[in-house]
Protein backbone atom coordinates (compact mmCIF):
# COMPACT_ATOMS: atom_id res chain seq x y z
CA UNK A 1 0.00 0.00 0.00
CA UNK A 2 2.72 2.41 1.01
CA UNK A 3 4.76 1.67 -2.12
CA UNK A 4 1.69 2.14 -4.26
CA UNK A 5 1.02 5.57 -2.71
CA UNK A 6 4.65 6.58 -3.15
CA UNK A 7 4.54 5.64 -6.84
CA UNK A 8 1.30 7.58 -7.25
CA UNK A 9 2.80 10.68 -5.65
CA UNK A 10 5.90 10.44 -7.84
CA UNK A 11 3.70 10.08 -10.91
CA UNK A 12 1.61 13.15 -10.08
CA UNK A 13 4.68 15.27 -9.33
CA UNK A 14 6.23 14.07 -12.61
CA UNK A 15 3.13 15.03 -14.62
CA UNK A 16 3.16 18.45 -13.00
CA UNK A 17 6.81 19.11 -13.56
CA UNK A 18 7.06 17.64 -17.04
CA UNK A 19 5.80 20.64 -19.08
CA UNK A 20 8.30 22.88 -17.27
CA UNK A 21 11.07 20.34 -17.80
CA UNK A 22 10.07 20.18 -21.46
CA UNK A 23 10.30 23.95 -21.75
CA UNK A 24 13.80 23.93 -20.24
CA UNK A 25 15.06 21.10 -22.43
CA UNK A 26 13.47 22.53 -25.61
CA UNK A 27 15.16 25.85 -25.03
CA UNK A 28 18.56 24.15 -25.32
CA UNK A 29 17.75 22.10 -28.45
CA UNK A 30 18.68 22.73 -32.04
CA UNK A 31 15.93 23.29 -34.59
CA UNK A 32 16.29 19.72 -35.84
CA UNK A 33 16.05 18.14 -32.42
CA UNK A 34 13.02 20.23 -31.46
CA UNK A 35 11.07 18.37 -34.13
CA UNK A 36 12.67 14.95 -33.74
CA UNK A 37 10.35 12.01 -33.28
CA UNK A 38 10.69 10.13 -30.98
CA UNK A 39 11.42 13.20 -28.88
CA UNK A 40 14.81 13.52 -27.22
CA UNK A 41 14.58 13.88 -23.47
CA UNK A 42 18.18 13.99 -22.30
CA UNK A 43 20.45 12.77 -25.10
CA UNK A 44 20.50 15.92 -27.21
CA UNK A 45 23.23 18.30 -28.18
CA UNK A 46 23.05 21.39 -25.94
CA UNK A 47 22.96 24.72 -27.78
CA UNK A 48 22.61 28.26 -26.49
CA UNK A 49 21.60 29.60 -29.88
CA UNK A 50 17.92 29.89 -28.95
CA UNK A 51 18.76 32.29 -26.15
CA UNK A 52 20.90 34.35 -28.51
CA UNK A 53 18.02 34.44 -31.02
CA UNK A 54 15.69 35.75 -28.31
CA UNK A 55 17.83 38.86 -28.02
CA UNK A 56 19.22 39.11 -31.56
CA UNK A 57 17.18 38.25 -34.61
CA UNK A 58 18.40 37.73 -38.14
CA UNK A 59 17.57 40.50 -40.59
CA UNK A 60 17.93 40.08 -44.35
CA UNK A 61 18.66 36.99 -46.41
CA UNK A 62 21.66 35.20 -47.80
CA UNK A 63 24.92 37.11 -47.58
CA UNK A 64 23.13 40.25 -46.41
CA UNK A 65 21.85 38.48 -43.31
CA UNK A 66 23.04 40.04 -40.09
CA UNK A 67 22.13 40.02 -36.44
CA UNK A 68 20.10 42.93 -35.15
CA UNK A 69 18.65 43.40 -31.65
CA UNK A 70 15.15 41.92 -31.36
CA UNK A 71 12.18 43.58 -29.65
CA UNK A 72 12.50 41.22 -26.67
CA UNK A 73 14.97 43.20 -24.52
CA UNK A 74 12.80 46.29 -24.89
CA UNK A 75 9.72 44.26 -23.91
CA UNK A 76 11.58 42.92 -20.88
CA UNK A 77 12.48 46.45 -19.87
CA UNK A 78 8.88 47.63 -20.40
CA UNK A 79 7.51 44.76 -18.36
CA UNK A 80 9.95 45.52 -15.54
CA UNK A 81 9.20 49.25 -15.46
CA UNK A 82 5.43 48.80 -15.53
CA UNK A 83 5.47 45.93 -13.03
CA UNK A 84 7.71 47.66 -10.49
CA UNK A 85 5.98 51.05 -10.57
CA UNK A 86 2.44 49.67 -10.51
CA UNK A 87 3.32 47.26 -7.70
CA UNK A 88 4.80 50.08 -5.61
CA UNK A 89 1.69 52.17 -6.11
CA UNK A 90 -0.81 49.38 -5.54
CA UNK A 91 0.92 48.23 -2.36
CA UNK A 92 1.27 51.77 -0.98
CA UNK A 93 -2.39 52.60 -1.56
CA UNK A 94 -3.42 49.14 -0.39
CA UNK A 95 -1.44 49.44 2.85
CA UNK A 96 -2.98 52.81 3.70
CA UNK A 97 -6.52 51.73 2.84
CA UNK A 98 -6.04 48.36 4.46
CA UNK A 99 -5.03 50.06 7.70
CA UNK A 100 -7.98 52.46 7.61
CA UNK A 101 -10.43 49.64 6.88
CA UNK A 102 -8.93 47.55 9.64
CA UNK A 103 -8.95 50.20 12.36
CA UNK A 104 -11.59 52.86 11.82
CA UNK A 105 -15.36 52.95 11.91
CA UNK A 106 -16.22 54.02 8.40
CA UNK A 107 -19.80 54.54 7.29
CA UNK A 108 -20.77 51.88 4.77
CA UNK A 109 -17.49 50.03 5.37
CA UNK A 110 -18.55 46.57 4.21
CA UNK A 111 -20.24 48.03 1.11
CA UNK A 112 -17.07 49.93 0.25
CA UNK A 113 -14.92 46.84 0.77
CA UNK A 114 -17.16 44.80 -1.49
CA UNK A 115 -17.23 47.55 -4.08
CA UNK A 116 -13.44 47.35 -4.09
CA UNK A 117 -13.53 43.56 -4.39
CA UNK A 118 -16.12 43.68 -7.16
CA UNK A 119 -13.79 45.71 -9.38
CA UNK A 120 -11.64 42.59 -9.50
CA UNK A 121 -14.50 40.30 -10.48
CA UNK A 122 -15.01 42.14 -13.75
CA UNK A 123 -13.63 40.35 -16.78
CA UNK A 124 -10.65 42.29 -18.15
CA UNK A 125 -12.25 42.13 -21.59
CA UNK A 126 -15.33 44.01 -20.33
CA UNK A 127 -13.29 46.83 -18.79
CA UNK A 128 -10.83 47.14 -21.62
CA UNK A 129 -13.36 48.30 -24.23
CA UNK A 130 -14.31 51.55 -22.46
CA UNK A 131 -10.79 52.03 -21.08
CA UNK A 132 -9.45 51.78 -24.63
CA UNK A 133 -11.75 54.61 -25.75
CA UNK A 134 -10.89 56.70 -22.69
CA UNK A 135 -7.14 56.18 -23.11
CA UNK A 136 -7.33 57.15 -26.79
CA UNK A 137 -9.10 60.38 -25.83
CA UNK A 138 -6.79 61.23 -22.94
CA UNK A 139 -3.60 60.35 -24.79
CA UNK A 140 -2.80 57.55 -22.32
CA UNK A 141 -2.84 54.85 -25.00
CA UNK A 142 0.58 53.24 -25.40
CA UNK A 143 2.19 55.15 -22.52
CA UNK A 144 3.95 53.95 -19.37
CA UNK A 145 1.71 56.20 -17.30
CA UNK A 146 -1.44 54.62 -18.73
CA UNK A 147 -0.21 51.08 -18.15
CA UNK A 148 1.07 51.85 -14.63
CA UNK A 149 -2.29 53.37 -13.65
CA UNK A 150 -4.16 50.44 -15.14
CA UNK A 151 -2.07 47.77 -13.43
CA UNK A 152 -2.27 49.68 -10.16
CA UNK A 153 -6.07 49.56 -10.39
CA UNK A 154 -5.94 45.95 -11.52
CA UNK A 155 -4.06 45.03 -8.31
CA UNK A 156 -5.59 47.54 -5.94
CA UNK A 157 -8.55 45.50 -4.71
CA UNK A 158 -6.25 42.57 -4.04
CA UNK A 159 -3.75 44.74 -2.21
CA UNK A 160 -6.42 46.39 -0.02
CA UNK A 161 -7.94 43.05 0.98
CA UNK A 162 -4.58 41.40 1.64
CA UNK A 163 -3.27 44.30 3.73
CA UNK A 164 -6.51 44.59 5.69
CA UNK A 165 -6.09 40.90 6.53
CA UNK A 166 -2.53 41.43 7.77
CA UNK A 167 -3.48 44.55 9.74
CA UNK A 168 -6.39 42.72 11.38
CA UNK A 169 -3.89 40.30 12.87
CA UNK A 170 -2.05 43.01 14.80
CA UNK A 171 -3.75 43.73 18.16
CA UNK A 172 -5.30 47.18 18.45
CA UNK A 173 -3.66 47.48 21.89
CA UNK A 174 -0.26 48.09 20.24
CA UNK A 175 -1.09 51.49 18.89
CA UNK A 176 -3.40 52.31 21.81
CA UNK A 177 -0.42 51.86 24.12
CA UNK A 178 1.73 54.00 21.85
CA UNK A 179 -0.88 56.72 21.76
CA UNK A 180 -1.01 56.69 25.56
CA UNK A 181 2.73 57.39 25.44
CA UNK A 182 2.06 60.52 23.42
CA UNK A 183 2.30 59.24 19.86
CA UNK A 184 -0.19 60.66 17.42
CA UNK A 185 -2.30 58.19 15.45
CA UNK A 186 -0.12 58.76 12.39
CA UNK A 187 3.12 58.18 14.30
CA UNK A 188 1.67 55.05 15.86
CA UNK A 189 0.82 53.77 12.39
CA UNK A 190 4.22 54.59 10.96
CA UNK A 191 6.45 53.54 13.84
CA UNK A 192 4.51 50.70 15.47
CA UNK A 193 2.15 49.11 12.96
CA UNK A 194 4.03 49.46 9.70
CA UNK A 195 7.19 47.63 10.86
CA UNK A 196 4.96 44.74 12.03
CA UNK A 197 3.52 44.30 8.56
CA UNK A 198 6.73 44.33 6.52
CA UNK A 199 6.46 40.60 5.81
CA UNK A 200 2.84 41.02 4.78
CA UNK A 201 3.69 43.98 2.56
CA UNK A 202 6.46 41.97 0.91
CA UNK A 203 4.14 39.04 0.23
CA UNK A 204 1.43 41.33 -1.14
CA UNK A 205 3.97 43.05 -3.36
CA UNK A 206 5.18 39.73 -4.77
CA UNK A 207 1.63 38.69 -5.69
CA UNK A 208 0.86 42.08 -7.23
CA UNK A 209 4.11 41.95 -9.14
CA UNK A 210 3.44 38.48 -10.51
CA UNK A 211 -0.07 39.46 -11.61
CA UNK A 212 1.14 42.59 -13.38
CA UNK A 213 4.06 40.70 -14.96
CA UNK A 214 1.72 37.98 -16.30
CA UNK A 215 -1.07 40.25 -17.53
CA UNK A 216 -1.95 39.93 -21.20
CA UNK A 217 -5.36 41.40 -22.19
CA UNK A 218 -4.69 45.04 -21.24
CA UNK A 219 -1.18 44.88 -22.64
CA UNK A 220 -2.42 43.40 -25.92
CA UNK A 221 -4.96 46.15 -26.50
CA UNK A 222 -3.46 49.21 -24.83
CA UNK A 223 0.19 49.01 -25.84
CA UNK A 224 1.98 49.29 -29.13
CA UNK A 225 5.66 49.03 -30.03
CA UNK A 226 7.09 51.47 -27.47
CA UNK A 227 5.47 50.11 -24.32
CA UNK A 228 4.68 46.53 -25.33
CA UNK A 229 5.35 44.08 -22.50
CA UNK A 230 6.65 40.50 -22.78
CA UNK A 231 3.35 38.51 -22.93
CA UNK A 232 2.02 40.17 -26.11
CA UNK A 233 5.53 40.05 -27.59
CA UNK A 234 5.87 36.28 -27.16
CA UNK A 235 2.24 35.77 -28.24
CA UNK A 236 2.80 37.88 -31.36
CA UNK A 237 5.85 35.80 -32.27
CA UNK A 238 3.89 32.56 -32.02
CA UNK A 239 0.48 33.59 -33.34
CA UNK A 240 1.67 35.67 -36.28
CA UNK A 241 4.29 33.36 -37.73
CA UNK A 242 4.03 30.06 -39.54
CA UNK A 243 6.67 27.46 -38.76
CA UNK A 244 7.24 28.65 -35.20
CA UNK A 245 10.71 27.91 -33.84
CA UNK A 246 9.69 26.34 -30.56
CA UNK A 247 13.24 26.38 -29.21
CA UNK A 248 13.25 30.17 -29.32
CA UNK A 249 9.73 30.36 -27.87
CA UNK A 250 10.80 28.04 -25.05
CA UNK A 251 13.90 30.16 -24.37
CA UNK A 252 11.92 33.41 -24.29
CA UNK A 253 9.20 31.84 -22.12
CA UNK A 254 11.81 30.47 -19.75
CA UNK A 255 13.46 33.86 -19.30
CA UNK A 256 10.01 35.32 -18.68
CA UNK A 257 8.76 32.62 -16.29
CA UNK A 258 11.94 32.15 -14.23
CA UNK A 259 11.41 35.20 -11.98
CA UNK A 260 7.83 34.10 -11.32
CA UNK A 261 8.99 30.64 -10.24
CA UNK A 262 11.62 32.14 -7.95
CA UNK A 263 9.16 34.55 -6.34
CA UNK A 264 6.52 31.84 -6.01
CA UNK A 265 9.05 29.84 -4.05
CA UNK A 266 9.73 32.84 -1.81
CA UNK A 267 6.05 33.38 -0.95
CA UNK A 268 5.11 29.70 -0.75
CA UNK A 269 3.94 30.10 2.86
CA UNK A 270 1.48 32.79 1.79
CA UNK A 271 0.19 31.06 -1.35
CA UNK A 272 -3.20 30.15 0.07
CA UNK A 273 -3.77 33.64 1.34
CA UNK A 274 -2.60 35.13 -1.91
CA UNK A 275 -4.89 33.16 -4.18
CA UNK A 276 -7.96 33.74 -1.99
CA UNK A 277 -7.62 37.49 -1.54
CA UNK A 278 -6.52 37.13 2.08
CA UNK A 279 -9.89 35.67 3.01
CA UNK A 280 -8.40 32.33 4.01
CA UNK A 281 -5.36 32.52 6.25
CA UNK A 282 -2.89 29.72 5.70
CA UNK B 1 4.08 68.22 10.65
CA UNK B 2 0.59 68.76 9.40
CA UNK B 3 -0.45 65.15 9.84
CA UNK B 4 -0.11 65.54 13.60
CA UNK B 5 -3.23 67.63 13.57
CA UNK B 6 -5.28 65.01 11.79
CA UNK B 7 -8.07 63.31 13.66
CA UNK B 8 -8.80 59.63 13.16
CA UNK B 9 -11.53 60.66 10.78
CA UNK B 10 -9.11 62.73 8.75
CA UNK B 11 -6.59 59.91 8.53
CA UNK B 12 -9.27 57.43 7.52
CA UNK B 13 -10.33 59.74 4.72
CA UNK B 14 -6.76 60.46 3.65
CA UNK B 15 -5.93 56.75 3.54
CA UNK B 16 -9.04 55.57 1.71
CA UNK B 17 -9.84 58.39 -0.68
CA UNK B 18 -6.99 57.81 -3.18
CA UNK B 19 -8.02 54.17 -3.56
CA UNK B 20 -11.67 55.02 -4.15
CA UNK B 21 -10.87 57.87 -6.54
CA UNK B 22 -8.57 55.84 -8.75
CA UNK B 23 -11.10 52.99 -8.88
CA UNK B 24 -13.87 55.40 -9.85
CA UNK B 25 -11.66 56.98 -12.50
CA UNK B 26 -10.53 53.73 -14.16
CA UNK B 27 -13.47 51.40 -13.50
CA UNK B 28 -16.69 53.26 -12.81
CA UNK B 29 -16.34 56.17 -15.20
CA UNK B 30 -15.53 54.04 -18.27
CA UNK B 31 -18.38 51.71 -17.39
CA UNK B 32 -20.84 54.62 -17.40
CA UNK B 33 -19.40 55.79 -20.70
CA UNK B 34 -19.74 52.34 -22.23
CA UNK B 35 -23.34 52.06 -20.97
CA UNK B 36 -24.06 55.12 -23.07
CA UNK B 37 -22.21 53.67 -26.08
CA UNK B 38 -24.09 50.38 -25.81
CA UNK B 39 -27.20 52.20 -27.05
CA UNK B 40 -25.37 53.60 -30.08
CA UNK B 41 -23.86 52.38 -33.35
CA UNK B 42 -20.43 53.79 -32.47
CA UNK B 43 -17.23 52.37 -33.92
CA UNK B 44 -13.77 53.50 -32.78
CA UNK B 45 -12.37 53.25 -36.30
CA UNK B 46 -15.23 55.17 -37.90
CA UNK B 47 -15.33 58.94 -38.30
CA UNK B 48 -19.04 59.20 -37.49
CA UNK B 49 -20.35 60.40 -34.16
CA UNK B 50 -22.34 57.84 -32.16
CA UNK B 51 -26.01 57.62 -33.18
CA UNK B 52 -28.62 56.58 -30.66
CA UNK B 53 -30.25 53.34 -31.79
CA UNK B 54 -32.12 52.29 -28.65
CA UNK B 55 -31.88 48.69 -27.49
CA UNK B 56 -31.09 47.37 -30.97
CA UNK B 57 -27.59 46.16 -29.93
CA UNK B 58 -28.96 44.19 -26.99
CA UNK B 59 -31.78 42.74 -29.06
CA UNK B 60 -29.40 41.71 -31.85
CA UNK B 61 -27.03 39.99 -29.46
CA UNK B 62 -29.74 38.09 -27.62
CA UNK B 63 -31.24 36.94 -30.94
CA UNK B 64 -27.87 35.95 -32.42
CA UNK B 65 -27.42 32.17 -32.52
CA UNK B 66 -23.74 32.66 -33.22
CA UNK B 67 -23.26 34.44 -29.91
CA UNK B 68 -25.36 31.81 -28.16
CA UNK B 69 -22.80 29.29 -29.41
CA UNK B 70 -20.09 31.11 -27.42
CA UNK B 71 -22.15 30.85 -24.27
CA UNK B 72 -22.53 27.12 -24.88
CA UNK B 73 -18.76 26.74 -25.40
CA UNK B 74 -18.08 28.65 -22.20
CA UNK B 75 -20.54 26.54 -20.22
CA UNK B 76 -19.09 23.31 -21.63
CA UNK B 77 -15.56 24.37 -20.75
CA UNK B 78 -16.43 25.72 -17.29
CA UNK B 79 -18.39 22.64 -16.24
CA UNK B 80 -15.86 20.10 -17.51
CA UNK B 81 -12.80 21.93 -16.21
CA UNK B 82 -14.22 22.75 -12.79
CA UNK B 83 -15.61 19.27 -12.16
CA UNK B 84 -12.33 17.55 -13.07
CA UNK B 85 -10.23 20.02 -11.09
CA UNK B 86 -12.44 19.68 -8.05
CA UNK B 87 -12.19 15.91 -7.77
CA UNK B 88 -8.59 15.70 -8.91
CA UNK B 89 -7.59 18.49 -6.53
CA UNK B 90 -9.29 16.84 -3.57
CA UNK B 91 -7.85 13.44 -4.48
CA UNK B 92 -4.29 14.71 -4.81
CA UNK B 93 -4.66 16.70 -1.59
CA UNK B 94 -5.74 13.56 0.28
CA UNK B 95 -2.69 11.83 -1.16
CA UNK B 96 -0.27 14.62 -0.25
CA UNK B 97 -1.74 15.20 3.20
CA UNK B 98 0.98 13.20 4.93
CA UNK B 99 4.57 13.69 5.93
CA UNK B 100 7.25 12.55 3.49
CA UNK B 101 10.75 13.59 2.56
CA UNK B 102 10.96 16.73 0.41
CA UNK B 103 7.25 17.48 0.79
CA UNK B 104 7.73 21.26 0.98
CA UNK B 105 9.68 21.63 -2.24
CA UNK B 106 7.60 19.08 -4.15
CA UNK B 107 4.40 20.81 -3.09
CA UNK B 108 5.71 24.18 -4.23
CA UNK B 109 6.63 22.67 -7.61
CA UNK B 110 3.21 21.09 -8.03
CA UNK B 111 1.49 24.34 -7.06
CA UNK B 112 3.60 26.61 -9.28
CA UNK B 113 1.65 26.31 -12.59
CA UNK B 114 -1.15 28.50 -11.29
CA UNK B 115 1.28 31.37 -10.80
CA UNK B 116 2.47 31.33 -14.41
CA UNK B 117 1.30 33.59 -17.19
CA UNK B 118 -1.76 31.89 -18.77
CA UNK B 119 -0.98 33.20 -22.26
CA UNK B 120 2.55 31.79 -22.19
CA UNK B 121 1.27 28.48 -20.80
CA UNK B 122 -1.31 28.30 -23.60
CA UNK B 123 1.28 29.08 -26.25
CA UNK B 124 3.80 26.52 -25.06
CA UNK B 125 1.18 23.77 -24.79
CA UNK B 126 0.61 24.20 -28.54
CA UNK B 127 4.00 22.58 -28.95
CA UNK B 128 3.30 19.81 -26.43
CA UNK B 129 -0.06 19.02 -28.06
CA UNK B 130 1.13 19.24 -31.67
CA UNK B 131 -0.23 16.37 -33.77
CA UNK B 132 3.08 15.45 -35.41
CA UNK B 133 5.93 16.30 -33.07
CA UNK B 134 4.03 16.94 -29.86
CA UNK B 135 5.36 15.04 -26.88
CA UNK B 136 1.87 14.14 -25.61
CA UNK B 137 1.07 12.16 -28.75
CA UNK B 138 4.41 10.42 -28.33
CA UNK B 139 3.44 9.31 -24.81
CA UNK B 140 -0.01 8.15 -25.90
CA UNK B 141 1.50 6.26 -28.84
CA UNK B 142 3.64 4.32 -26.34
CA UNK B 143 0.46 2.78 -24.95
CA UNK B 144 -0.82 2.10 -28.45
CA UNK B 145 -3.19 5.01 -29.00
CA UNK B 146 -3.41 6.61 -32.46
CA UNK B 147 -2.15 10.13 -33.11
CA UNK B 148 -4.66 12.76 -32.08
CA UNK B 149 -4.91 16.17 -33.74
CA UNK B 150 -5.55 17.84 -30.37
CA UNK B 151 -5.81 21.35 -31.71
CA UNK B 152 -7.00 20.51 -35.22
CA UNK B 153 -10.29 18.75 -34.51
CA UNK B 154 -13.29 20.53 -33.07
CA UNK B 155 -14.16 17.95 -30.43
CA UNK B 156 -10.54 17.43 -29.38
CA UNK B 157 -9.70 21.13 -29.14
CA UNK B 158 -12.23 21.54 -26.33
CA UNK B 159 -10.70 18.58 -24.48
CA UNK B 160 -7.24 20.02 -25.08
CA UNK B 161 -8.33 23.30 -23.53
CA UNK B 162 -9.75 21.45 -20.52
CA UNK B 163 -6.54 19.41 -20.17
CA UNK B 164 -4.30 22.48 -20.15
CA UNK B 165 -6.64 24.35 -17.83
CA UNK B 166 -6.63 21.35 -15.53
CA UNK B 167 -2.84 21.25 -15.50
CA UNK B 168 -2.72 24.91 -14.65
CA UNK B 169 -5.56 25.19 -12.12
CA UNK B 170 -5.86 21.88 -10.28
CA UNK B 171 -3.07 23.21 -8.00
CA UNK B 172 -5.53 25.82 -6.79
CA UNK B 173 -7.98 23.13 -5.68
CA UNK B 174 -5.11 21.10 -4.18
CA UNK B 175 -4.04 24.12 -2.14
CA UNK B 176 -7.57 24.82 -0.90
CA UNK B 177 -8.24 21.16 -0.11
CA UNK B 178 -4.94 20.80 1.75
CA UNK B 179 -5.75 23.85 3.87
CA UNK B 180 -9.07 22.27 4.77
CA UNK B 181 -7.56 18.89 5.53
CA UNK B 182 -4.82 20.25 7.77
CA UNK B 183 -7.45 22.04 9.87
CA UNK B 184 -9.35 18.87 10.75
CA UNK B 185 -8.61 18.03 14.42
CA UNK B 186 -6.68 14.76 14.73
CA UNK B 187 -8.67 13.78 17.84
CA UNK B 188 -11.75 13.22 15.71
CA UNK B 189 -9.98 10.53 13.71
CA UNK B 190 -8.60 8.96 16.87
CA UNK B 191 -12.09 8.80 18.34
CA UNK B 192 -13.41 7.22 15.15
CA UNK B 193 -10.53 4.75 15.23
CA UNK B 194 -11.64 3.57 18.68
CA UNK B 195 -15.05 2.85 17.17
CA UNK B 196 -13.33 0.99 14.29
CA UNK B 197 -14.83 3.25 11.68
CA UNK B 198 -13.94 2.49 8.06
CA UNK B 199 -11.78 4.86 6.01
CA UNK B 200 -14.79 5.81 3.89
CA UNK B 201 -16.90 6.45 7.00
CA UNK B 202 -14.21 8.73 8.41
CA UNK B 203 -13.94 10.62 5.13
CA UNK B 204 -17.69 10.91 4.67
CA UNK B 205 -18.65 11.85 8.23
CA UNK B 206 -15.58 13.65 9.60
CA UNK B 207 -13.43 15.05 6.80
CA UNK B 208 -16.01 16.07 4.23
CA UNK B 209 -18.37 18.10 6.46
CA UNK B 210 -15.41 19.99 7.92
CA UNK B 211 -13.73 20.87 4.63
CA UNK B 212 -16.93 21.47 2.64
CA UNK B 213 -17.12 25.26 3.24
CA UNK B 214 -13.54 25.74 2.06
CA UNK B 215 -14.07 23.54 -0.98
CA UNK B 216 -17.09 25.65 -1.86
CA UNK B 217 -14.99 28.82 -1.71
CA UNK B 218 -12.48 27.18 -4.02
CA UNK B 219 -15.21 26.16 -6.44
CA UNK B 220 -16.65 29.68 -6.51
CA UNK B 221 -13.25 31.24 -7.15
CA UNK B 222 -12.56 28.82 -9.97
CA UNK B 223 -16.00 29.23 -11.55
CA UNK B 224 -15.70 33.01 -11.67
CA UNK B 225 -12.21 32.78 -13.10
CA UNK B 226 -13.07 30.16 -15.69
CA UNK B 227 -16.18 32.03 -16.79
CA UNK B 228 -14.18 35.07 -17.87
CA UNK B 229 -11.06 33.22 -19.06
CA UNK B 230 -9.41 34.62 -22.19
CA UNK B 231 -5.61 34.30 -22.14
CA UNK B 232 -5.23 30.55 -21.94
CA UNK B 233 -7.71 29.77 -24.74
CA UNK B 234 -6.34 32.58 -26.87
CA UNK B 235 -2.80 31.27 -26.51
CA UNK B 236 -3.78 27.68 -27.12
CA UNK B 237 -6.40 27.81 -29.88
CA UNK B 238 -7.45 31.42 -30.49
CA UNK B 239 -10.97 30.02 -30.21
CA UNK B 240 -10.46 27.57 -33.05
CA UNK B 241 -10.72 25.44 -34.99
CA UNK B 242 -13.69 27.40 -36.29
CA UNK B 243 -15.48 28.46 -33.13
CA UNK B 244 -14.99 25.16 -31.27
CA UNK B 245 -13.22 26.71 -28.27
CA UNK B 246 -14.37 30.28 -28.66
CA UNK B 247 -15.52 31.50 -25.23
CA UNK B 248 -17.54 34.64 -24.54
CA UNK B 249 -14.36 36.61 -23.79
CA UNK B 250 -12.94 35.64 -27.17
CA UNK B 251 -16.21 36.55 -28.91
CA UNK B 252 -16.14 39.93 -27.18
CA UNK B 253 -12.53 40.51 -28.21
CA UNK B 254 -13.29 39.75 -31.85
CA UNK B 255 -16.37 41.97 -31.83
CA UNK B 256 -14.60 44.90 -30.22
CA UNK B 257 -11.08 44.76 -31.65
CA UNK B 258 -11.29 42.83 -34.91
CA UNK B 259 -14.71 43.93 -36.25
CA UNK B 260 -14.60 47.23 -34.32
CA UNK B 261 -18.32 47.11 -33.57
CA UNK B 262 -17.71 49.20 -30.48
CA UNK B 263 -21.32 50.00 -29.61
CA UNK B 264 -22.41 46.40 -29.98
CA UNK B 265 -19.37 45.20 -28.02
CA UNK B 266 -20.29 47.54 -25.16
CA UNK B 267 -23.78 46.04 -25.11
CA UNK B 268 -22.31 42.53 -25.11
CA UNK B 269 -19.93 43.52 -22.33
CA UNK B 270 -22.90 44.71 -20.29
CA UNK B 271 -24.75 41.43 -20.76
CA UNK B 272 -21.66 39.57 -19.51
CA UNK B 273 -21.33 42.07 -16.69
CA UNK B 274 -24.88 41.42 -15.48
CA UNK B 275 -24.18 37.69 -15.44
CA UNK B 276 -20.94 38.27 -13.52
CA UNK B 277 -22.66 40.54 -11.01
CA UNK B 278 -25.27 37.85 -10.42
CA UNK B 279 -22.58 35.25 -9.86
CA UNK B 280 -20.33 37.41 -7.72
CA UNK B 281 -23.25 38.37 -5.52
CA UNK B 282 -23.70 34.77 -4.52
CA UNK B 283 -19.98 34.51 -4.04
CA UNK B 284 -19.54 37.70 -2.04
CA UNK B 285 -22.44 36.83 0.25
CA UNK B 286 -20.79 33.51 0.89
CA UNK B 287 -17.39 35.05 1.65
CA UNK B 288 -19.05 37.51 3.97
CA UNK B 289 -20.67 34.72 5.94
CA UNK B 290 -17.43 32.81 6.10
CA UNK B 291 -15.49 35.82 7.34
CA UNK B 292 -18.03 36.51 10.06
CA UNK B 293 -17.74 32.95 11.23
CA UNK B 294 -13.94 33.05 11.14
CA UNK B 295 -13.96 36.31 13.09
Amino acid sequence: MKIFLTILIILIVAIYIFPLFWMVSSSFKTRVEIFSMPPKFFNFEVTFKNFRRVFYKIAGWGKFAKEVPSEFPRALLNSSIITILSTLLAVTLGTLSGYAFSRFEIPGKSDLLFFILSTRMLPAMVIVVPVFIMYKTLGLFNTYLGMVILYTVFNLSFSVWMMKGFMDEIPKEYEEAAMCDGYTRFQAFRKIILPQTYAGIAATAVFCGIMAWNEYVFALILTSEETKTVPPTIAGNVLKTTGVNWGEVAAASLIFLAPVLIFTFLVRKHLLRGVTFGTIKG
Amino acid sequence: MKTKMLSDRGIALLFILPTILILVFIVVYPLIWSLFLSFTDYSVVGTEKPHFIGIKNFANILKDEYIWLHFQNTAKYVIMAIAIQFFLGLGIALLLNREFAGRGILLTLVLSPMMLSPIVVGLFWRYILDANWGVLNYFTSLIGLPKIAWLGEKEMAMYALVIVDTWMWTPFMILISLAGLSAVPKELYEAAEVDRASTWFKFRHITLPLIAPLLLVGLLFRTMDAFRMFDLAWGLTQGGPGTATSTISIALYRMAFQNFETGKACAFAYIILILIIGMSNIYIRFLNRLQKRGG
